[in-house]
């Protein structure tokens, strides 16, 4: 199946600058369908990125964030061709990873 | 000037239905008013300009009948037709009026 | 010269070219596209002056400074990027009967957007791209697909992205009926409807780049270049037909059919206006 994370990580002097488009419905739980009834909240609970084994940034998402979130952000460090490891996890306990090397 | 009139009148007709006075209903009156208000919706609707609002007071008349509030579905009836005629009104004027707002 | 007295008729008349001798004090309206789109780009180039013809295609993300700095943002990793994947996807794979999108349309279907819609004059109507669409997959015998979103807008996606950069080359051929779609289409812009008495120029001809609440009004020039669009306010993808119906609730107006003649024509008109100007779909928008 493919990976529901895209990501573009760029190393710039002494930081890298990190953008991520993610597939996931972040349906909040509130929002009736069609026929009148409430759509299960469905949404990433915990987006973590990893450089070099530690977290750079971690993301605590509710229902409040939008279908297909974008995150952009910037670390400290990061090296060109080096790994970067971005996971979630969502309140239904499904899941997804990738890896992606620094450009 | 005749587009303040245009909109003045729609305007007009979209207040009257809302705060027209009525005598107390019966059935055989909300099927008259439903029946005058779909008329028009339909003559609306072969001018392709219905509006929602006209749509949505047809249901609350039929709602309101429905559970037997001769009433509020006359009212609702006779908004639906006000309604719907203002829209047939928009619909005939702007077979002229539409070139005010061309650009040329 | 414009003349000030209307013809009283309610439909327009289509006539020749009519050589009048005398001075008109009620004049024919004669239908000259060449002439409308002239005006029509020479009305928002002169309202939006610092603007390049090409920067009308991204609506009110050129209006608007800040909107433009989230706009180049957005377009490193827009939103339609899942719709446009499934779009190829889609757009590849073969229908039951082997045969697939590609033997619908010229050129394979790549690169074509840009011709759509089309003046059939067999059938005697305008053809818009998704209206093709699901002639091609009832031809080979699959359902037909709703014309306002998912599967389809990934379709039109992928086939916009195809022509990306390449100019709106509608056309409208002689033949008196061309030109009373192309007619219909701008009488449907320019007329008001609905319970708000709004029409399409109402907001996109007389307030682009104003703010009608939270949003900032596209101009009409190029306005379906970036079609079919990601729409935040939808939390996906829509076609022009999911435009206009949308719109036309929002202003209290029953809407039409996706595939009405009025949508139609109204489609056809508004390509023709922007002729020249790049396709740029898909889009992104709030």
């Amino acid at each position: 199946m493919a990976s529901t994370i895209r990501v573009r990580a760029t190393a710039r002097d002494d930081s890298t600058e990190v953008q991520a488009l993610i597939q996931h419905p972040m349906d909040s739980g509130y929002v009736k369908d069609a026929s009148g009834n409430l759509i299960p909240p469905h949404f990433i609970q915990e987006l973590t990125f990893e450089y070099d084994g530690k977290a750079v940034f971690v993301a605590d998402w509710g229902p409040a964030v939008s279908k297909d979130p974008y995150v952009k952000f910037s670390f400290k460090g990061g090296k060109k061709g080096d790994d970067l490891k971005i996971s979630w996890v969502d309140n239904k306990g499904q899941s997804d990873t990738t890896t992606a090397k620094i450009q | 000037m005749s587009r303040m009139l245009t909109s003045a009148l729609a305007s007009g007709l979209l207040i009257a239905g809302a705060t027209t006075v009525l005598a107390a209903g019966s059935e055989a009156d909300f099927k008259a008013a439903y029946a005058a208000a779909e008329a028009a919706n339909n003559q609306a609707g072969a001018l392709r300009d219905q509006w929602t609002t006209t749509a949505a007071a047809l249901a609350e008349a039929k709602k309101a009948a429905d559970q037997g509030d001769f009433d509020t579905a006359v009212a609702q009836a006779k908004e639906a037709e006000a309604l719907a005629k203002a829209s047939i009104y928009q619909a005939q004027s702007e077979k002229d009026a539409w070139k005010a707002l061309e650009i040329r | 010269m414009r003349s000030a007295i209307h013809l009283a008729s309610a439909a327009l008349v289509l006539t020749t070219l009519a050589l009048s001798a005398a001075p008109s004090v009620i004049a024919a309206d004669t239908p000259d596209p060449v002439a409308d789109a002239r005006a029509f780009r020479n009305y928002f180039t002169g309202k939006f002056s610092k603007l390049k013809l090409e920067d009308f295609v991204n609506g009110p993300y050129s209006l608007n400074e800040d909107m433009h700095k989230q706009w180049e943002e957005k377009e490193q990793f827009p939103p339609y990027d899942f719709a446009l994947d499934l779009g190829k996807e889609l757009f590849t794979r073969p229908f039951k009967n082997g045969k697939s999108y590609a033997d619908c349309f010229a050129n394979q279907g790549i690169g074509v957007r840009q011709n759509y819609p089309y003046f059939d004059e067999k059938e005697g109507k305008v053809i818009t791209l998704e209206l093709a669409l699901n002639r091609c997959r009832e031809a080979n015998g699959e359902a037909q697909l709703s014309y306002v979103k998912d599967d389809m807008a990934a379709l039109t996606a992928y086939m916009a992205f195809t022509s990306r950069g390449k100019p709106f080359d509608i056309k409208i051929p002689n033949d008196p009926r061309a030109l009373e779609a192309y007619e219909n289409g701008k009488r449907y812009f320019y007329a008001r409807r609905g319970q708000l008495n709004f029409s399409c120029a109402s907001c996109h001809v007389q307030n682009p780049g104003e703010r009608i609440r939270a949003e900032i009004l596209a101009p009409a020039l190029g306005i379906l270049n970036a079609m079919p669009i990601y729409r935040s306010e939808w939390g996906g993808m829509g076609t022009t037909s999911r435009r206009f119906v949308t719109c036309n609730s929002q202003i209290r107006g029953t809407p039409l059919e996706p595939q009405s003649d009025e949508y139609r024509d109204l489609e056809y008109y508004l390509s023709y206006v922007s002729n020249g100007l790049p396709i740029s779909g898909p889009g992104a928008r709030p």
